[in-house]
């Protein structure tokens, strides 16, 4: 038990010191988060609304390969797009393995299918029968749409929690296509693999502590929304 | 409500085809571990309970794949034991030896395991063998320090014209070789150039021939990838690129039995005779030198 709570002054001391390298490491983070999710966002939801809201040959083969497609391996993702930003790969002149930016590929292709799963569920849940009525009441196909993701909105947010998540956390295929380079490619999880290979589980567990408590306050970001919601929604059938 | 009488349905009717397994796969074991009667075979070994061997080595010694050759010979000679190895940096081979969730430590920190000894963590340590470290890098050689014989002297150079340089970066074995190097050399590697990833020395490999870098790998694992990689061999045969490997048996290890049985194993006749020959067939030269005592 010691041992954990002193992982967690070791983080409050690291985040209080604010050296130049954790700061990096927490800024190159949320770097490649932040971009994975919001590509994931532009790929993945509309895919995710489409999937969900409509009816077309196919459909169910590409709700099963989304389902799939968030089943695979990070480092699968990671061993493929590291093929292809290799030297011999396809993409290798571009020179962006070992990059921030390499990090951001690999992680959107994690993130979009989550997202555009999740969404995806999220819209089809909404009551057909509400789109229905809404169309007798003379609603265009574009307002349709509006008032299905409005109505699906908190399920949508959940997606791209989740989708924040998977990137957040990962570790798989940012170590493979970004190669934890000090001060360059090195983000909180590929730290703590690192740290927890040296033999200092202290650090690495604070490492975890920090990882937890940034991620704890966006995601406490996204629940206060998500509870505004149900309070307006609460409010308004009262 | 609807999900869970449906729920309950699905359970009620598993339930029968459980049970049905679940005897059928008793019978099945009941059927096996059945001693059959075997009077013609009356000199049949005694069926002797096995037990794990959990080695604590490095990522290097492990991706040479002298691990493959050793402990299929090691279980044929004691077949008593089966043996689990775990691959980490050499720091953390220690630190799982420290806290006992490993029987042996098998790595290449003489220093370190000299400590590891007298801390007493360990029983003794004991040479195994040696390999040497080579300093590889792009086959065009932008430093020009191909055939220097001091490897400080070729860091040095490296350092000067900032040529890209990959670092273990993990407290690992040949990550501290390679800080004795510049120390020697009185240089701060730090810089752009210089890419520190806290990776295994498979990854560093692989990394240095992407970026066209230099690094410094152990003999064994660079020889072992060497056709997947486009580095070449530019300084090796200095001193202080030597590299030996010790086995230390964990104090009070859970398997102390398992755990000497593969010290004193490893340094027989027997294991070093693998050690001599291994990697003849497949690169043309042995990857290791066997110096147990």
């Amino acid at each position: 038990m010691a041992v954990f709570i002193e992982a967690i002054v070791t983080a409050v001391r690291l985040m209080a010191e604010g050296s130049p390298e954790l700061w990096n490491i927490i800024g190159v983070t949320f770097h490649v988060a932040l971009v994975s999710t919001t590509f994931g966002i532009v790929l993945g939801a509309p895919m995710g609304f489409v999937m969900g809201a409509s009816r077309f040959r196919g459909r169910s083969v590409l709700i099963a390969l989304t389902n799939t497609a968030m089943a695979v391996p990070p480092v699968v993702i990671g061993l493929v797009v590291m093929m292809v930003l290799s030297r011999q790969g396809p993409l290798g002149p571009l020179g962006l393995l070992y990059t921030v930016d390499a990090m951001s590929i690999a992680q959107t292709l994690i993130a979009a299918p989550i997202i555009a799963g999740l969404t995806s569920a999220a819209v089809a849940s909404v009551p057909y029968k509400l789109r229905l009525q809404a169309r007798s009441l003379g609603a265009s196909r574009v307002h349709e749409a509006f008032l299905t993701l409005k109505e699906a909105r908190l399920g949508v947010v959940a997606a791209v929690a989740a989708g924040f998540g998977a990137v957040v956390r990962g570790v798989g295929a940012v170590l493979m296509v970004g190669g934890n380079i000090e001060g360059q490619t090195r983000v909180l999880t590929t730290a703590i693999v690192q740290e927890a290979r040296r033999g200092d589980f202290g650090l690495a567990l604070a490492l975890g502590v920090i990882l937890m408590t940034i991620t704890f306050g966006l995601n406490g970001l996204i629940t206060w929304y998500q509870h505004a919601g149900e309070r307006w929604e609460r409010g308004a059938n009262a | 409500m609807l999900e869970y009488r449906f729920g309950s349905a699905v359970f009620r009717r598993a339930v029968p085809v459980l049970l049905v397994s679940v005897v059928a796969l008793l019978l099945v074991a009941c059927a096996d571990g059945e001693p059959r009667p075997t009077p013609d075979d009356a000199a049949a070994p005694e069926p002797v309970e096995v037990t794990n061997v959990v080695i604590a080595s490095t990522t290097s010694t492990e991706d040479s794949g002298l691990f493959g050759a050793l402990v299929p010979a090691f279980e044929d000679a004691h077949p008593q034991y089966r043996v689990s190895v775990v691959a980490v940096g050499t720091g953390q081979a220690l630190e799982i030896g420290r806290n006992k969730d490993a029987d042996v430590v098998l790595v290449h920190a003489k220093a370190d395991e000299e400590t590891f000894v007298a801390e007493g963590y360990g029983e003794e340590r004991l040479d195994v063998m040696y390999n040497d470290f080579v300093l590889v890098g792009p086959p065009a050689d932008p430093a020009g320090i191909a055939g220097r014989t001091d490897a400080a002297a070729a860091f040095s150079t490296i350092a000067a014209g900032e040529h890209a340089f990959v670092s273990r970066g993990d407290d690992s074995g040949t990550h501290k070789k390679e800080m004795s190097i510049w120390d020697a050399t009185g240089i701060g590697a730090s810089g752009p150039w210089y890419l520190s990833v806290g990776q295994g020395m498979g990854d560093v490999l692989t990394m240095a021939s992407e970026v066209e870098a230099y690094t410094l790998a152990d003999r064994g694992t660079y020889l072992a990838m060497r056709e997947r990689l486009e580095l070449a061999v530019h300084v090796e045969g200095d001193e202080r690129l030597f590299n030996p490997y010790g086995v230390i048996v964990v104090t009070d290890a859970s398997n102390l039995d398992g755990a000497r049985a593969f010290a004193a194993w490893i340094v027989s006749a027997e294991a070093q005779e693998i050690i001599r020959t291994f990697g003849v067939d497949a690169y043309g030269e042995p990857l290791f030198v066997p110096d147990a005592e």
